[in-house]
């Protein structure tokens, strides 16, 4: 009895769920493929001229407001809509993976070279040539085969506290990993990509021993163990916590251009060195991008990148988001260019790249969290 | 599972259209453990060389880490939670009807919100150290002592104070149906009400706390944004090392497997310790509360309001200081459409997610066979994997099926399909529920365990149908558990992130999404406005159906 009563309650269970299913299934679902109008990105001003129908995909891990300015006067310019996936570079390079041959993708933007780097030798993107991108970027800052391309520098550099230290005694990375700053460092972790470009040009310029003996020293000389970002690096300096700190130059800028008095007071309290100028050149990273191995649409995603290298969209990324253009001639950011000229270590970005997973590694050994 | 499908198929009276409805059901439970299987199956590829380097370097870092990290949430919710839901079942006390329902919103707040804010206002150009250095007069950070809240006992205590509440919800519901009489006598057989707490209700309200706590720790367990963010390397942390800084996708999911049977040793343990017990429920007349009065109240409203205060009241009121001082033009924020989305993703997921984990629970109870058991547990063990894992374990059979229907259909009609469930909504659902289906399960099943058969039979001999008495004796006793797994899901939906950001269609974002964006870029005054929005928008179904639940118990 109990048996036989139990299934059959089992079973009108079962039914009702099963109802219920089906008709969220067939009710309650969206459609699976999106209609056109439900975005979120305020593309809708844009009218289509020259090419009403024409759709560029793009997969970006960059996320600025301002680059939306870019991408809108792109269409402006061609009709051509963007279609924009955003997301970190490790998680696009899955996507792109899983979707093989039919990957709706035109344009990849990473912010940094390793994983553009990354994205080629896995076979994801595809070398094109163009005129423009040859002439407006520098050489060290494109792949050779045209692979990928350089949009926008970023300078990592050495934050000082003005009161403590004197800046004439730090002039290389290499000084970091001297004894006499013991507890007196901040950095992020080293899963930071920044963080693994910097190690990765050290690794080009001097070789592994030597950068990994440098992550046992900075590691060493930490003031505590890496946390938070590079914005609170710079502010650990400026409290007192920390002497010297790595960070990228716009997060200063950004700070600088604050207009919170706790704000001003970080940016009063810490100096900016470039470091290596009797050398090699401060480290700067890039943010790139390069034409997907399967894009459908292979002429305008060259022209997207174009145009990402043109003047107009040179000037957005160095105004709006404090970055270095790639094309000489742009004015830089008033704040930024209120730091000096400086001498950039010129080695090719593939470089970077091809060093990612053992900076990684050395600084596993090296106790560089 | 042949035998159990004859069995099945011959109680059938319309075999030719129900027939359809056990192979529907094998084949939801074989969707949902996919990714999971995939991930698992890493297992069985060599391992790479990386390993060695692990071995050497990090890993003993990441195992210490996850194992305090875990402990630490699992004491810590349980305590929390059982205090809070006794307190607020069992007592009378002032403010009490208003901390019963607010106890709840800091399951709306997401860990790495309260994480980044806390850090904001903590640090030493936050409000509380400059509020301070003013006071005192202190002149740098040498000039007096400040604990830091980046290390992995503020990251303890951020994940306890958004999770308790899993505890709290089961455990208070449990408390409450268990009903005067067996506390009564327990009383008169001698026991102080201390001793009829830890010997009669405590042992009691068992499987509803190990099923809210084991959910904390699975969460705990897959956070990456707090742990990250405050440089304590936990086992998650070094999948997405391995994965997206070594460049090691293998390792990374052979890490990712050996969590997530990590994880499954410890639902398999709140499994069995369950099935242990036999004893059936008083479903009687309600105790009478104990009244609460002076410094006892005091306590208890200190005690429930704390994890509020904490969770939810701080937190948002840091948001709105920091939204109210920032120049931001927010203009250009779509928080309509945004809202949209994710509410959209989040209601959708949980009806979705609360029916599968209904229909799971009661092919368990009905079948309690080996092989159904182990396929229902893989099938809700995806809340112990990363997001990210998951995301990826969804991403590589979609693709797979995608480009196997597009070149069929070339073949066969000469059309290209493109691609159909990746990067579509479907898929993004799809993933909520491979990840999120724990949370609905464990609330409907620690709810439907308390359906004891005789409960049926008593049913039955008084003459109520089948259908009566699921409506009149199941589904009044299942109810408060389903609400709960709804509640859950739509939380959850609402801050997930890994998957939403790796499977979202073009052009397609939600508030969790834009949070982040801002939040990783190091502009926290911009990620202001959506992080409160999500903690509006999730508090609002969090209010409807705590204040459902409530009406009844």
């Amino acid at each position: 009895m109990s048996k036989f009563g139990r299934r059959v309650l089992f079973r009108s269970g079962l039914t009702i769920a099963g109802v219920m299913v089906g008709w969220i299934a067939a009710k309650g679902l969206p459609p699976l493929s999106l209609p056109n109008g439900w975005r979120s990105l305020e593309l809708a001003n844009a009218q289509p001229s020259k090419n009403p129908n024409q759709v560029l995909t793009l997969y970006s891990s960059r996320h600025y407001d301002s680059d939306n300015a870019i991408y809108t006067s792109f269409t402006e310019k061609t009709g051509i809509k963007i279609n924009l996936v955003e997301a970190d570079a490790g998680k696009l390079i899955e996507r792109l993976k899983a979707e093989g041959s039919k990957s709706p993708a035109d344009v990849v933007i990473t912010v940094d070279a390793g994983n553009l780097y990354r994205m080629q030798t896995e076979g994801l993107l595809q070398p094109v040539r163009s005129k423009i991108l040859e002439t407006s970027i520098p050489a060290n800052l494109r792949e050779p085969k045209g692979n990928w391309f350089g949009l926008t520098k970023r300078a990592r550099v050495i934050f000082y506290n003005k009161e403590k230290v004197n800046p004439d005694q730090i002039t290389n990375y290499e000084d970091l990993a001297n004894p006499k700053w013991r507890g007196k460092v901040a950095v992020r972790t080293s899963s930071n990509i920044y963080n693994q470009s910097l190690l990765s040009s050290m690794i080009a310029s001097v070789g592994a021993p030597k950068t990994e003996a440098w992550v046992k020293g900075i590691a060493s000389n930490f003031a505590r163990q890496p946390e938070g970002n590079d914005t609170a690096q710079i502010m650990a300096v400026a409290s007192g916590k920390a002497d010297l700190a790595i960070a990228n130059t716009y997060y200063y800028v950004r700070l600088a251009k604050s207009n919170k008095p706790e704000d001003q007071e970080v940016v009063k309290r810490v100096g900016v060195i470039f470091p290596n100028q009797a050398n090699r050149g401060t480290h700067v990273n890039i943010s790139g991008a390069g034409v997907a191995k399967n894009a459908p649409n292979r002429a305008a995603a060259i022209a997207f990148i174009e145009h990402l290298a043109s003047r107009q969209s040179q000037e957005v990324f160095a105004k709006s988001n404090n970055e270095y253009p790639v094309l000489k001639g742009v004015a830089l950011d008033p704040v930024l260019g209120s730091l000096g000229q400086f001498k950039e270590d010129e080695i090719n970005a593939v470089e970077l790249g091809r060093y990612a997973s053992e900076s990684v590694r050395i600084s596993d050994r090296g106790g560089w969290r | 599972m042949p035998r159990i499908l004859r069995s099945y198929i011959q109680a059938l009276p319309l075999r030719g259209v129900l027939i359809l409805l056990p192979l529907f059901l094998i084949i939801l439970v074989l969707s949902i453990a996919t990714p999971i299987l995939l991930v698992l199956s890493s297992l069985a590829i060599n391992a790479s060389t990386v390993w060695q380097h692990l071995f050497d370097t990090v890993l003993a870092e990441y195992v210490i880490n996850t194992l305090i990290l875990v402990t630490g949430v699992g004491v810590g919710v349980s305590i929390l939670g059982v205090t809070t839901g006794w307190l607020i079942a069992m007592c009378e006390f002032w403010g009490r009807s208003w901390l019963e329902w607010l106890l709840l919103l800091p399951l709306a707040a997401p860990a790495y919100i309260l994480a980044y804010i806390y850090t904001d206002s903590l640090e030493y150009y936050g409000l509380l150290q400059r509020g301070l250095r003013g006071f005192f007069g202190w002149q740098s950070a040498s000039d007096y002592w400040f604990p830091s809240i980046r290390n992995i006992w503020g990251a303890i205590l951020i994940l306890v104070v958004v999770l308790y509440p899993y505890v709290y919800l089961l455990a208070r519901v449990s408390f409450l149906k268990q009903g005067a009489g067996i506390l009564e006598a327990s009383r008169v057989l001698g026991c102080s009400a201390w001793g009829s707490f830890w010997r009669v209700s405590l042992p009691l309200a068992r499987p509803a706390i190990a099923a809210g706590m084991s959910l904390a720790v699975m969460e705990a367990l897959n956070d990456y944004g707090t742990v990250q963010f405050f440089g304590v390397n936990t086992f998650s942390v070094g999948i997405y090392r391995t994965w997206f800084n070594l460049g090691d996708r293998a390792a990374a999911m052979q890490l990712a497997a050996l969590l997530t049977l990590f994880s499954f040793i410890f639902i398999l343990l709140e499994f069995w310790s369950r099935q242990k017990q036999s004893f059936s429920q008083n479903l009687g007349k309600f105790t009478e509360r104990y009244q609460l009065q002076g410094w006892r109240a005091g306590g208890a409203i200190a005690l429930c309001g704390l994890p509020v205060f904490l969770g939810f009241i701080l937190p948002t009121g840091l948001l709105l200081q920091l939204y109210f001082t920032s120049s931001t033009n927010f203009s250009n924020h779509n928080f309509g459409e945004l809202s949209k989305n994710s509410l959209v993703l989040a209601g959708g997921t949980a009806i979705l997610g609360a029916a599968i984990a209904l229909i799971l629970a009661y092919i368990q109870r009905t079948y309690p066979q080996r092989l159904v058991i182990i396929g229902v547990r893989v099938a809700a063990m995806g809340y112990g994997i990363p997001g990210a894992v998951i995301a990826v374990g969804i991403l590589i059979p979609l693709g797979y099926l995608d480009n196997l229907i597009d070149r069929l259909s070339q073949d066969f009609f000469g059309i290209t399909t493109g691609l159909i469930f990746s990067g579509s909504i479907l898929a993004i659902i799809y993933a909520y529920l491979v990840r999120f289906l724990a949370t609905a399960f464990n609330a409907v099943e620690s709810s439907l365990s308390q359906v004891k058969p005789h409960l049926d039979e008593a049913a039955h001999s008084l003459g109520e149908g089948n259908f009566g008495t699921i409506r009149r004796v199941h589904l009044p006793i299942v109810r408060s558990g389903v609400l709960a797994g709804i509640i859950f899901l739509f939380v959850d939906v609402l801050k997930e992130l890994p998957a939403t950001i790796v499977l979202r269609p073009a052009n397609f974002e939600t508030l969790a999404v834009r949070v982040y964006q801002y939040a990783s870029d190091e502009r926290l005054a911009e990620a202001a406005l959506p992080a409160l929005t999500i903690l509006a928008v999730g508090i609002v179904p969090v209010l409807i159906l705590s204040w459902k639940i409530s009406r009844r118990f």
